[in-house]
């Protein structure tokens, strides 16, 4: 995962984050966002992820990284246990992202999220002019070979948020490598959302 | 690659615990005088911090690595320390001992017992894998050694590493548990048992008081047998034997017909050669007895635990399968204390662990340096 994980999307996530704070990152990857959290905001790092070469990147970095699935959840962790959980490109990852992100919620005081908006300009114009299942910058896969389970919108999300009454702390949007601040669900290929109970 | 370093090892011994000083066993027996018998490897630095105390295996011994002089077979961890191996002899001072109760060095049964000058058999104590841990926290406080930077071992060395963590959390930096269990499961202790009747029911056995005469041969080859076949995987069977038939094979009913038949019975009668039949049933008693839990609970084994933990698991294994190691996970999450966990992939079981070294090495290779990055030490070098 993180496969398009740029230094902007580091940014806004390490800009969201206290210095010295505990970090869950649930399907870290190569652990290359938690590389950077540790050298930037000397936070107590701690990733989970399911992929081997993925387990054996991370710990020849250095990191703290466990090699389970999250979609069994995090039981043997504590409420509030850790100070922020990230879920960066892996909730739309996961079989059930509803029961995650709530174990996500019960064991962070907040929580990061950063997914693909299925409803991308590009992609609502591939679909609507080429009558194809999009494939763009942020959403790379053809249907056959996509880790995607989950297609959702910034728009989708928000509305789950509130459904579930999760507090949107901060939201941060981008598209080709540039921060989009105007109708985000139309330009912006990734979402972020600092998120709280 | 040839490591010059660990071209000529030899075995140490130190004695510790004689009269009236001995070491009080888990069960409360007094025990003593205890000799361990020892390797070393690498040098030890200046600060004493780049220690490394490996632990072996039920029928592992204290030559873990490197040549005895004349020697043609390396010990048995060779491929993971030695000079840049993933225990870097050129970094680290990489300790083991043979364990209290074997028979490789180290005081067991079928040592002499100064009180009445025979081998002690069945008298020897009943000893655990805590009083294992005790003996070698003697060893290291010998060597002057405050505080290891990791244990490290597989199966039962794995229980010794876990027994570490829990007598003597303040003594290691980090800890390697692999492909082992916070406690046996009625199957694994069901093995161990037949093993155990396999060596008692050999008419030789004499209740333990067989030195001197003939040796329960038979009975250790048997249980040694049904080791190995726990050791390996149903895949690694197939590929090292299928059901390929000896082709020199004498036309007599019951002989070693299958390469597999007599591949065991290699392996029975050549072990019977090198392991004392009373420290097989000492020391699988030890492992079946062992409870990291002993009446606690998961979350309160490791409360307060400041050592780094890796603890891995090979997917093929089912003598110790990942679940189990995958409870020694939890009892670290539970106790927040920081741990990786990583499931190996390989087709050789539990015997993974001393075969599949090349995934092991790179994981404990940097587990290690990161450790020893952050107190600044490691690197005799630097």
């Amino acid at each position: 995962m993180n496969k398009w994980a740029s230094k902007l999307e580091h940014r806004i996530i390490s800009n969201w984050i206290d210095t010295g704070a505990s970090v869950l990152d649930l399907g870290c990857g190569d652990g290359d966002l938690l590389t950077s959290l540790i050298r930037e905001k000397q936070v107590h790092a701690q990733g989970i992820d399911l992929n081997d070469h993925a387990i054996q990147n991370c710990i020849a970095q250095g990191l703290s990284v466990l090699q389970e699935d999250i979609d069994k959840g995090l039981s043997e962790y504590s409420d509030s246990f850790f100070d922020y959980v990230i879920l960066n490109q892996t909730f739309q990852q996961v079989k059930k992202p509803d029961f995650v992100l709530r174990e996500a919620l019960r064991v962070g005081k907040k929580i990061i999220v950063g997914f693909p908006n299925f409803l991308y300009i590009t992609a609502r114009l591939q679909m609507f002019f080429r009558g194809k299942v999009p494939v763009t910058p942020s959403l790379p896969y053809e249907w056959y070979d996509t880790p995607n389970l989950h297609f959702l919108s910034i728009a989708d999300f928000k509305e789950y948020c509130k459904k579930r009454n999760i507090l949107i702390e901060r939201s941060a949007f981008t598209a080709k490598n540039k921060t989009v601040l105007l109708l985000p669900n139309l330009f912006a290929e990734t979402g972020f959302f600092l998120l709280s109970k | 690659m040839t490591d010059k370093s660990l071209e000529n090892v030899e075995t140490r011994s130190y004695t510790f615990a004689c009269p009236p000083k001995e070491l009080t066993l888990d069960s409360g027996e007094k025990f003593g005088p205890v000799t361990l018998a020892y390797e070393t490897y690498g040098t030890l630095n200046a600060e004493k911090s780049n220690a490394v105390l490996v632990l072996h295996a039920l029928s592992g011994d204290a030559h873990a690595a490197g040549f005895h002089k004349d020697d043609t077979t390396p010990g048995w961890w060779n491929n993971l320390i030695g000079s840049g191996k993933g225990l870097d002899t050129d970094k680290y001072f990489v300790v083991c001992s043979n364990v209290i109760g074997g028979c490789k060095g180290s005081t067991g049964p079928s040592s002499v017992n100064p009180k009445t000058e025979k081998p002690y058999g069945a008298d020897f104590p009943i000893i655990s894998i805590g009083d294992m841990v005790n003996a070698q926290r003697h060893l290291i406080d010998h060597l002057g050694i405050d505080k290891l930077l990791a244990v490290i071992g597989g199966s039962m060395g794995g229980m010794q590493v876990l027994q570490w963590m829990v007598s003597y959390p303040e003594r290691i930096q980090a800890a390697v548990p692999i492909a082992t269990t916070i406690k046996h499961t009625p199957q694994q202790i069901a093995f161990n048992e037949v093993g155990r009747q396999a060596i008692m029911a050999d008419p030789n056995w004499r209740k333990g008081n067989y030195y001197n005469r003939g040796v329960p041969a038979k009975g250790l080859a048997v249980a040694r047998m049904i080791g190995h076949i726990t050791y390996m995987s149903d895949a690694s069977m197939a590929e090292k034997f299928g059901r390929r038939v000896r082709v020199d094979r004498k036309p007599f009913k019951f002989g070693a017909d299958f390469e597999v038949e007599g591949y065991l019975r290699y392996r029975g009668d050549t072990f019977v050669k090198r392991f004392d039949a009373n420290s097989y049933l000492y020391l699988t008693k030890a492992i079946d007895y062992f409870n990291l839990l002993n009446g606690h609970r998961l979350s309160e084994v490791f409360q307060g635990l400041k050592a780094k933990a890796l603890v891995l698991a090979f997917k093929s294994d089912w003598l110790y399968p990942p679940y189990q190691s995958q409870e020694i996970v939890k009892a670290c999450k539970l106790a927040g204390v920081d741990a990786s966990y990583c499931e190996l992939n390989s087709t050789y079981g539990h015997d993974a662990f001393l075969l599949e070294t090349e995934q092991e090495t790179q994981l404990i290779k940097h587990f290690l340096k990161s450790v020893s990055d952050k107190n600044g030490t490691g690197d005799l070098h630097a």
